[in-house]
């Protein structure tokens, strides 16, 4: 039994990758990641990844952030210490439209990126689960599970084939930070 | 994909022979990776020494309290205020850029985004310490919050532009420095893979783990969308609400309409002069001429010129309707700016951002870096003497004649103002040194299509119609880093 737990195609040019992406599922070889110094616009679509919901997220956080800052302005206002400002209405909606705004617009705002950060688990401190170095800088790096997919040179010959510059079978999951 | 081809006759927005992924990556973290070099100390050292003079000053003011400033019992509002309103304006432009023109697609946002975002945070920063410093007992700044406390459970009134203000300020503040720090994210995992030791360690707590997998991609590119959406109404909001503690008094000169949309324009008005007194002066010292182009200096300019024509219209119009309100006191606001006391004030307001910002019309002076820089620094003088003229000239002079006073500001006045300069100059320094000036990743995204050397490739292949080829090589000549020769060598 091998001891190689990933082989990773590292590319120099976006169009090879997702040439090589092409290859690889042409011959039935799953992907396990794939990373990028840069967004791929398309690679979704291509590796079934499906659309994030964050959108809902935001949306429900800004009818958090509504509700919040029109409760506090009604119980402040009209319903805890109304004042009498010149006999005029303690209950003054086009004076609450402001601050209702920015706190609904703060509570989407720090809401929808905690979840970003939450469900990628994405916080200070957290040790990088990275495969290459030169993926955050100028190398567009397949990932490919060496146990699921077993033909490992047939793996190589086809990511080199799509332009790879560098095969790497790894033994370990992510580099070492150490 | 990022295989389409664009459009040859657009400019190209990344310029520089053989231009790869790793050479951006290189070219950008220069200043991060490498010791300062002479230029930047002395900036460092200038700019430190006015943050000096800023803590001293406010310190004093912080000890005697609101006293040591010009303030009399006519101008209840002065410079303090006046250098809020301009750092707040200042910060606009950051926004402007990394939301507005991301919403519109303007790749040219790609590589001015981030130091127009740090600009942003600085001087909100910068602006807060005012408000701050304005309260008089800034220990008890928390009151302006709705806090439940031990007073009867009195609240803020909501009623208040000031309480408004509060809200919108801090809530700016927030939401910029979460989308500059998500935006950040990636680049920080590149500069962390790049180093060794402590430096790797340290880049490593902030990049927060970042690896660039697809869905991490995904989920960034979705969050930065939607707060590009959400803070370009915010960033409206802020300086309507700013204008709105003037436009809800009943002071001549204040209580106009037109205010919101008025301080609105100013503000990305000063706020692009702002970014562009920064970025053409960190262009040449980090070296960045290949990213930071003549297509950048060229539609900053522009839209300088445009904000700054809306500027002139608002100018207009209040003078307008200041004549047709038949309103003696508001008429006597309007003629006092220029036949009173304070009229070399209103002279260098309206001379600075209407006519000498009219002088963008001729491409020569868009596309003349020293010009250009010159411009900028002129609008970031009339827009603070915007703000002075609004506020002192139409306070100086109210209802009773008796009463009439002139300002005079105390060194501790100008103390302030010059050393939230020098703070001002220390962060972004500072920011220089330690974060990438560009955003990396997204300036690799334009490599493969609107960059030089793509365009130089689509033209050898020699597809293009001829005339769209001559009319891409005469846009080129604007360019500063792009010789003859290089234009040449692409007709041949």
């Amino acid at each position: 039994m091998s001891t190689i737990k990933y082989i990773l195609g590292s590319f120099g040019d976006p169009d090879e990758m997702m040439h090589g992406i092409d290859k690889l599922q042409e011959n039935n070889i799953v992907i396990y990641d794939v990373f990028t110094p840069m967004p791929i616009h398309g690679i979704e679509a291509k590796l079934g990844v499906p659309p994030s919901r964050l959108p809902i997220v935001a949306f429900l956080c800004g009818l958090l952030g509504f509700t919040l800052g029109f409760s506090l302005l009604y119980y402040t206002m009209v319903y805890d210490w109304p004042m009498n400002i010149g006999g005029k209405p303690a209950f003054a909606m086009p004076n609450f439209v402001p601050v209702t705004f920015e706190v609904t617009i703060l509570i989407t705002a720090l809401g929808m990126v905690a979840v970003f950060f939450f469900r990628n688990h994405l916080f200070p401190g957290r040790a990088p689960r990275v495969m290459d170095f030169r993926a955050t800088n100028d190398r567009f790096v397949i990932a490919i599970d060496a146990k699921e997919n077993t033909d490992h040179v047939k793996i190589e010959s086809l990511l080199k084939e799509a332009g790879a510059i560098d095969v790497l079978h790894n033994e370990r999951k992510y580099v070492s930070y150490e | 994909m990022s295989s389409h081809n664009e459009s040859i006759i657009r400019e190209p927005l990344v310029t520089g022979e053989n231009i790869t992924y790793a050479k951006v990556t290189d070219d950008i973290l220069v200043s991060v990776e490498n010791k300062p070099n002479k230029a930047w100390w002395i900036g460092f050292i200038v700019a430190a020494l006015g943050a000096l003079l800023w803590v001293v000053s406010v310190s004093y003011t912080f000890w005697t309290g609101i006293g040591a400033w010009g303030l009399n019992k006519t101008v209840g509002w002065a410079w303090d205020i006046t250098t809020f309103v301009w750092w707040v304006g200042i910060g606009h432009a950051g926004t402007l850029i990394s939301a507005v023109l991301l919403l519109f697609r303007q790749n040219w946002r790609n590589s001015i985004n981030r130091s127009a975002e740090a600009m942003t945070i600085f001087a909100v920063i910068c602006a807060a310490t005012y408000v701050v410093a304005h309260m008089g007992r800034p220990w008890l700044a928390y009151w302006i919050f709705p806090i439940p406390n031990q007073f009867g459970s009195l609240w803020v009134n909501f009623n208040s532009p000031l309480v408004w203000d509060a809200f919108a300020i801090s809530t700016y503040f927030t939401v910029s420095l979460v989308f500059w720090y998500v935006g950040l994210l990636p680049d920080i995992a590149t500069i962390r893979d790049r180093a060794i030791g402590l430096r790797r360690r340290t880049y490593s707590i902030l990049s927060f783990g970042w690896n660039g997998s697809v869905k991490t991609w995904q989920r960034f590119e979705i969050v930065c969308l939607i707060l590009a959406g959400i803070a370009t109404p915010l960033v409206l909001s802020v300086h309507t609400i700013v204008s709105m503690d003037f436009a809800t008094s009943v002071i001549p000169g204040w209580h106009t309409t037109i205010f919101p949309p008025y301080f609105v324009a100013g503000a990305i008005f000063s706020g692009f002069a702002m970014v562009q007194t920064l970025l053409l002066v960190a262009r040449k010292v980090l070296g960045l001429e290949n990213y930071i182009t003549m297509f950048h200096i060229e539609s900053m300019n522009k839209i300088i010129l445009v904000t700054g024509s809306i500027v002139g219209i608002a100018y207009l119009t209040e003078f307008f309707i200041a004549y047709y309100s038949g309103s003696e006191y508001e008429q006597y606001t309007f003629i006092n700016r220029f036949l009173g006391p304070y009229w070399w004030a209103g002279c260098l307001m309206y001379g600075c951002n209407v006519l000498m910002t009219q002088l963008m019309w001729f491409k020569k002076i868009r596309t003349n870096i020293a010009l250009s820089w010159i411009l900028s620094i002129v609008v970031n003088i009339g827009m603070w003497f915007e703000r002075f003229v609004i506020i002192v000239t139409s306070l100086h002079r109210d209802y009773l004649p008796s009463s009439w006073a002139m300002f005079y500001p105390t060194v501790v006045d100008v103390g302030i103002f010059i050393g939230s300069i020098g703070l001002f100059f220390t962060l972004f320094l500072l920011f220089l040194r330690v974060l990438p000036p560009v955003a990396i990743a997204e300036v690799k995204l334009l490599l493969k299509t609107q960059s030089f050397e793509a365009k130089k490739k689509l033209i050898q292949e020699g597809h293009q119609h001829a005339e769209e080829v001559k009319y891409y090589t005469a846009s080129l000549e604007k360019y500063d880093v792009i010789t003859e020769s290089d234009i040449k060598e692409l007709v041949k």
